[in-house]
Parts: structure tokens; C-alpha cells; sequence
């Protein structure tokens, strides 16, 4: 098990930079996330990792040891592909002892091994199948097994869920989840999905261009999001951005939103110019009394909540309330923000301000 | 449901059926000439009408195989015949004296057919692979000039050639005609080779490479079993080619190197024209490529992935 450090890191294909100077460090039988849309660098960083790309420049640390010039074989790390990547022309057996194998390992200690690793992924029974006719989830728990046989350092994982029916999809990820807690293994998955980044990592790096914009809990990275990238990309629907002009003091606890006053948290610096309210559609209340007004354009029922669409004069606003508030299509509606989690962002970088709510969170990155 | 595919009538079944058959019997035709003329007696095979229906004989294969002389009656009647193929050509008063040279010139085609394909081959799958996973300098340039020695009919460069091998030491010789072969064979098979390589995800090497295995370790026990269609049906391609080459062998060999093509055509004889010997020749001389054919058949049918890498 291992601490994995990053620092530096960059790639580049040609003229294309995959990656540009990203830093971050993975705690030790931790979770991790690399998250991020397609083309954003999330993969390239962590094959970088896996020693399957040569980094342009910068350094890995995997357990204190700079491993960037070295051959994957030697890294001591497993790695699940996305398309599983069995060894088509083997069993099950034989692909989960194929890492053992190439150890050296006596074929006694092998067969243990491939024993214990199918007890706890349940697969003793297919042990002696071709790869060929599995479904789906079994392919992904043997992939797992060769991946957790051989105890390696880490984890690298890239999207290992992709492949399956999405109703699958949820049942694994508890199954990676509790294999994960059980094992207590350094972990590196990538993925484009954000719900699985949010239900199953500790922490989370979102990547965007090669860049990293954020990096921390999924619980910060959500309600504090330090760009407007992320909270765009991270929520669905996602965070309401809502644009105004103006200035603000640091010190500050409003801010002057077309002729109103609208509370924030208590603003660390002061910004002139366009600036964007982001607010979470959790975050935003119907109240008869409120100052933004809108009118209702559409409804989302979801069960125990609704997702409403209200038309303003900035934009349409979602807000996500409780399903039993009655909402008519047409209908004039008060909106009221939750002053403690608007964050405010400059809209020509996208960046967050910061304020009271993101305060210690965005110096990360 | 109009457009979907519909089960062919009965009449169409018919229709295509006559038309496979027919095209098959065509096709099919001189192989079965060559095959019957084999085992008809020299008269049989010249007769006129051609006879469909004869009462089958050795008589060309022993001769095929054998060298045999003329005797006098004295010495025939000193020496009866021991075995039954003595007794064949004691019809025309000849006794064996030996094996032919067809032994011989067949094991060349052996040698050096089998040996270059397995170079080209061999050769093919490294340059493939080569091609296929690495970054390689002026790629689709090599590529192309790689194909372009297929552009013309090797026979054109003839001359140069004979003139090369006469100063290398290279004529009349198995390793000259195994290069030969190869040089011709080698642009087929990292064409195809590639496109089979090309095919097999990466990921499988990257797994093994993770797996604690060298790149070469990978190559070998990872890719190769994937690509053994490919090899399969390259290497029936190539030997193929350099079983059946006439014109370079006919050229470059005539004694200790020739290979079987060449050496057919001679067995027609001296005096009377032996069909059957030569029909026989052509006959024995298809078994190889049919056996190795049949063996690589498993190969070709077989899927590359075999649903290991869902897509």
C-alpha cells in the first residue's frame, strides 16, 4: 500500500498538451478520483502513473520512490481496464495467476492465491470457463481478481464501470466500494461520470483542458466549487449561474443584484466587473416575499422532489424543492436564495471569489 | 417488418444451389482431369474420345518414381519380378534400376518453401508489430515502399537477378532461392500482418506489461496466440506462392536447389509421352499445401478476440 505524489506533471503529444503541470497527492489507501469530460487529461495522467505513457516532464513519488522513468512492470501496481483487456486465449484461472506467474510463484502458492482472490469476489465457479462467454460483471470481477492478486502497491482503475448496463453499473460500484474499505488499497480511478466520482471516492481531482481545477472532498468540490467549470460539470442539473455587474468589498455580506440587495457569504476579496451568483437548485426556496421574481416554465417530477424551471429576468433558474409544493406552469413564483452557499465567480475566468463558504478549500489548487 | 431479411424460397434455393455447383464443377474440372490421368495406363491417357470411365493404374506413379531401363528377354526371364511395382513395368519389358530424381526435387520444394515461409513469416510479424505499436520514423513512407516492391511482376527483375545470384554463389542453392521467396513474400505478409496486429487492442500487452512482463514477454505470449490467424493465413499465402513459383526456379535452379515445378515438365520422357507419370507428379506435388491448408484451417476459422474485449 502506498502514498502516491504527483508533482509537475506534464505531457504532451506533439503539439497537443494532454497534460499541463498538475500536482496532487493521494493519500494512502485512499479513494481517489480523477475526474473530468473526455479529453481532459484524466487517463493520460493516470496511465503517466501506471508507467503505460511517458511523462514530457515532472515527477511520480509512489511510496517516496520517483518511479516516472520506469517500466510499468516494476512500478508494483495493478491496473483494470476499461474494456477488461482478459487474456482472450486463457480461463479465468489463468488470467488471474497470469501476474503471479510472471513472479515466479510456485504453482502451489498460485492456486492459493487464485482461491482466496475467487472466495472474495465470488467467482469460484467460473474459475475454470474461457473469458469469452462471461457476462459483463463476472469479466469485471475477474479483471479485479488479476488486479488484487498479486497485492500490489495501488489501484489504477479506468473507468472500470464503462462497460456495463447501467443498471449494473450501481451494484458494482458498492461491490469496488467494499472490496475497496475491505482491502485498504491506494486506489486511482478515473471516470467521466460525476455521481460515481461523488458516491464512491474520498477525494476528487477534476481535470478540464489538461488542467486540474479542483481538488479535495466530494463534499467540498461540490458545495464549494472553485470555478465555474465545476459547477457546471459537477450537480445535475447543475449549479444556477446567474449574471450581475457590480463590485464588492472584502468584508462584505450583500451584494447590490439589479436594484436588490442579495446576502453572500462574508466576501475575502473584493472584485469589480461581471460577476456570476452561482447558486445549487437545492439552494433556492419559493417564497412569496422574495424579491426575484420568475415565472414557472416547466416541472421535473422525481418522486420525493421536483425539479422547477423558473424564468427570470436573468435567466432561466432551476430549483430542486419538495414535490409536494404546488407548482403551475404559468405561475408567478418569489425565489429565495440560501445566502450561506451562493458562491460568487468572475466571469471572465471563471474563478471563484473567495468568501467565508470557500475559504481554505480553494487555496488547493 | 418488409425490409427485414427474409428466408429464400425453395425456387432460389434450387437456383443458387445449381449455380455453386456448377461453378464448383468448373473450377474443380482440371484438378480431376489431373487427378484420374494419374492413374490411367499412357494409352488411356492419350486415347480419343478421352476415356471418363478406365480400369485404374499405378503405372504412373511407379514410373514417377522410379528410373527404369529396357532389358533383354534372357534377363528378364533370369530375374523375375520381385514386388509388385517390378511387375507393373515388366509390361514393357523394363526393369527399376532405381529412384527417380522426383524424391529428390521435392524435398527441395519442402525445404525451400516451407523455409521461406517460415521467414517471411517470422520476418512479417516482427516488422508488423514494429509498425502497428511503435512510433516509427517515415512510417507510411516504408510502409508504401514495402508495398511497392509488389508493384511489378517479379519476373521483370529476372535478369538482374541471375546476374546477382551467378556472383553471390547464390544460384542453384536452397539459401538463395529461400531469400529469394522471402524477398517477394516478405511486403504480403507485414501488409497483412498489420491489419490483424492492428486489430488486437492494446491493452492486452499494457495488461501484461503491468503484469510484471517485458515488452518482448508481452509480444510473445499475449500477442502472438491473438494474431495466429493472421499468421495462419499469411503463411498458407506465402507458401503458396513459393511452392507454385515456376519461372525463378525454372531460372535459377537446375540441379541440386531445383524445386518440383521445374522438374515436372521433364518427367513427359524420352520416346513416349507419359502423361500419367507427369499427371501424377502434379498430383503428389498438391498434398503439402493441402495437408498445411488443412492443418491452419482451425486458425482461420476462428475469431481473433473471441469476445474478451467488449466493444
Amino acid at each position: 500500500m502506498a502514498e502516491i505524489v504527483i508533482r509537475n506533471l506534464r505531457k504532451e503529444f506533439g503539439a497537443f498538451t494532454a497534460v499541463r503541470s498538475s500536482s496532487f497527492k493521494i493519500e494512502d489507501g485512499e479513494f481517489f478520483m480523477l475526474l473530468g469530460p473526455s479529453g481532459c487529461g484524466k487517463t493520460t495522467t493516470l496511465r503517466m502513473i501506471a508507467g503505460l505513457e511517458l511523462p514530457t516532464s515532472g515527477e511520480i513519488y509512489i511510496d517516496g520512490e520517483e518511479v516516472s522513468r520506469k517500466p510499468a512492470s516494476q512500478r508494483d501496481i495493478a491496473f483494470v481496464f476499461q474494456m477488461f483487456a482478459l487474456y482472450p486465449h486463457m480461463n479465468v484461472r489463468r488470467n488471474i495467476s497470469y501476474p503471479l506467474v510472471s513472479q515466479g510463484m510456485s504453482r502451489r502458492q498460485v492456486s492459493e492465491k487464485v482461491a482466496e482472490v475467487a472466495r472474495i469476489l465470488g467467482i469460484e465457479g467460473i474459475l475454470d470457463r474461457p473469458v469469452g462467454g462471461l457476462s459483463g460483471g463476472d469479466r469485471q470481477r475477474v479483471a479485479l481478481g488479476r488486479a488484487i492478486v498479486r497485492n500490489p502497491k495501488a489501484f489504477m482503475m479506468d473507468e472500470p464501470l464503462g462497460a456495463l448496463d447501467a443498471e449494473f453499473r450501481e451494484h458494482m460500484a458498492e461491490e469496488l466500494r467494499a472490496l475497496h474499505d475491505r482491502m485498504g488499497a491506494t486506489t486511482v480511478y478515473v471516470t467521466h461520470d460525476q455521481l460515481e466520482a461523488m458516491q464512491m471516492g474520498d477525494k476528487i481531482v477534476v481535470m478540464n483542458h489538461g488542467v486540474i481545477e479542483q481538488f479535495g472532498t466530494p463534499q467540498d468540490i461540490y458545495s464549494k466549487p472553485a470555478t465555474m467549470f465545476i459547477a457546471n460539470f459537477i450537480g445535475d442539473p447543475p449549479m444556477n449561474f446567474l449574471r450581475v455587474r457590480g463590485s464588492v468589498e472584502a468584508g462584505a455580506t450583500s451584494i447590490r443584484f439589479h436594484q436588490r440587495t442579495m446576502a453572500v457569504p462574508e466576501m475575502r476579496e473584493p472584485f469589480d466587473g461581471d460577476m456570476v451568483v452561482g447558486v445549487r437548485p437545492e439552494h433556492i426556496r419559493f417564497s412569496d416575499s422574495a424579491e426575484i421574481r420568475g415565472q414557472v416554465r416547466a416541472t421535473e417530477y422525481l418522486g420525493t422532489t421536483q425539479i422547477v424551471t423558473v424564468a427570470t429576468e436573468n435567466g432561466d433558474v432551476k430549483a430542486r424543492i419538495a414535490s409536494g409544493i404546488y407548482a403551475r406552469t404559468g405561475e408567478n413564483v418569489g425565489l429565495e436564495f440560501d445566502p450561506a452557499t451562493i458562491t460568487l465567480f468572475d466571469n471572465q475566468s471563471g474563478r471563484a471569489l473567495r468568501s467565508d463558504l470557500n475559504e481554505g478549500v480553494l487555496s488547493h489548487v | 417488418m418488409s425490409n427485414s431479411i427474409t428466408e429464400p424460397t425453395p425456387r432460389q434455393k434450387w437456383v443458387a444451389g445449381i449455380l455453386v455447383v456448377g461453378y464448383a464443377l468448373v473450377t474443380i474440372l482440371p484438378l480431376i482431369w489431373i487427378l484420374t490421368t494419374g492413374f490411367k495406363t499412357p494409352a488411356d491417357a492419350i486415347a480419343y474420345p478421352p476415356k471418363v470411365i478406365f480400369e485404374p493404374s499405378l503405372e504412373g506413379y511407379v514410373n514417377l518414381f522410379t528410373t527404369r531401363t529396357r532389358q533383354t528377354q534372357e534377363f528378364l526371364a533370369a530375374h523375375p519380378p520381385q514386388t509388385w511395382y517390378e511387375e507393373i513395368v515388366r509390361k514393357y519389358d523394363m526393369v527399376i534400376v532405381g529412384p527417380s530424381r522426383y524424391g529428390e526435387r521435392f524435398l527441395n520444394s519442402v525445404i525451400i518453401g516451407f523455409g521461406s515461409t517460415f521467414l517471411s513469416v517470422f520476418l512479417g510479424t516482427l516488422a508488423a508489430y514494429a509498425f502497428s505499436r511503435f512510433k516509427v520514423p517515415l512510417k507510411d513512407d516504408l510502409l508504401f515502399f514495402i508495398l511497392s516492391t509488389r508493384m511489378m511482376p517479379p519476373i521483370a527483375v529476372a535478369i538482374p537477378i541471375f546476374l546477382m545470384f551467378r556472383s553471390l554463389g547464390l544460384s542453384d542453392t536452397h539459401l538463395g532461392m529461400i531469400l529469394l521467396y522471402t524477398a517477394v513474400n516478405i511486403s504480403l505478409a507485414v501488409w497483412l500482418l498489420k491489419g490483424f496486429i492492428d486489430e488486437i487492442p492494446r491493452e492486452y500487452e499494457e495488461a501484461a506489461l503491468i503484469d510484471g512482463y517485458t515488452r518482448f514477454q508481452a509480444f510473445y505470449k499475449v500477442v502472438l496466440p491473438q494474431a495466429a490467424t493472421g499468421i495462419a493465413s499469411t503463411a498458407i499465402f506465402c507458401l503458396i506462392f513459393a511452392w507454385n513459383e515456376y519461372a525463378f526456379a525454372a531460372l535459377l535452379t537446375s540441379g541440386t536447389a531445383q524445386t518440383a515445378p521445374p522438374f515436372i515438365p521433364t518427367i513427359i520422357g524420352v520416346g513416349g509421352q507419359d502423361w500419367p507419370a507427369v499427371a501424377a507428379g502434379a498430383t503428389v506435388f498438391l498434398v503439402p499445401v493441402m495437408v498445411f491448408t488443412i492443418i491452419l484451417r482451425k486458425h482461420l476459422l476462428r475469431g481473433i478476440t473471441f469476445g474478451a474485449v467488449r466493444k
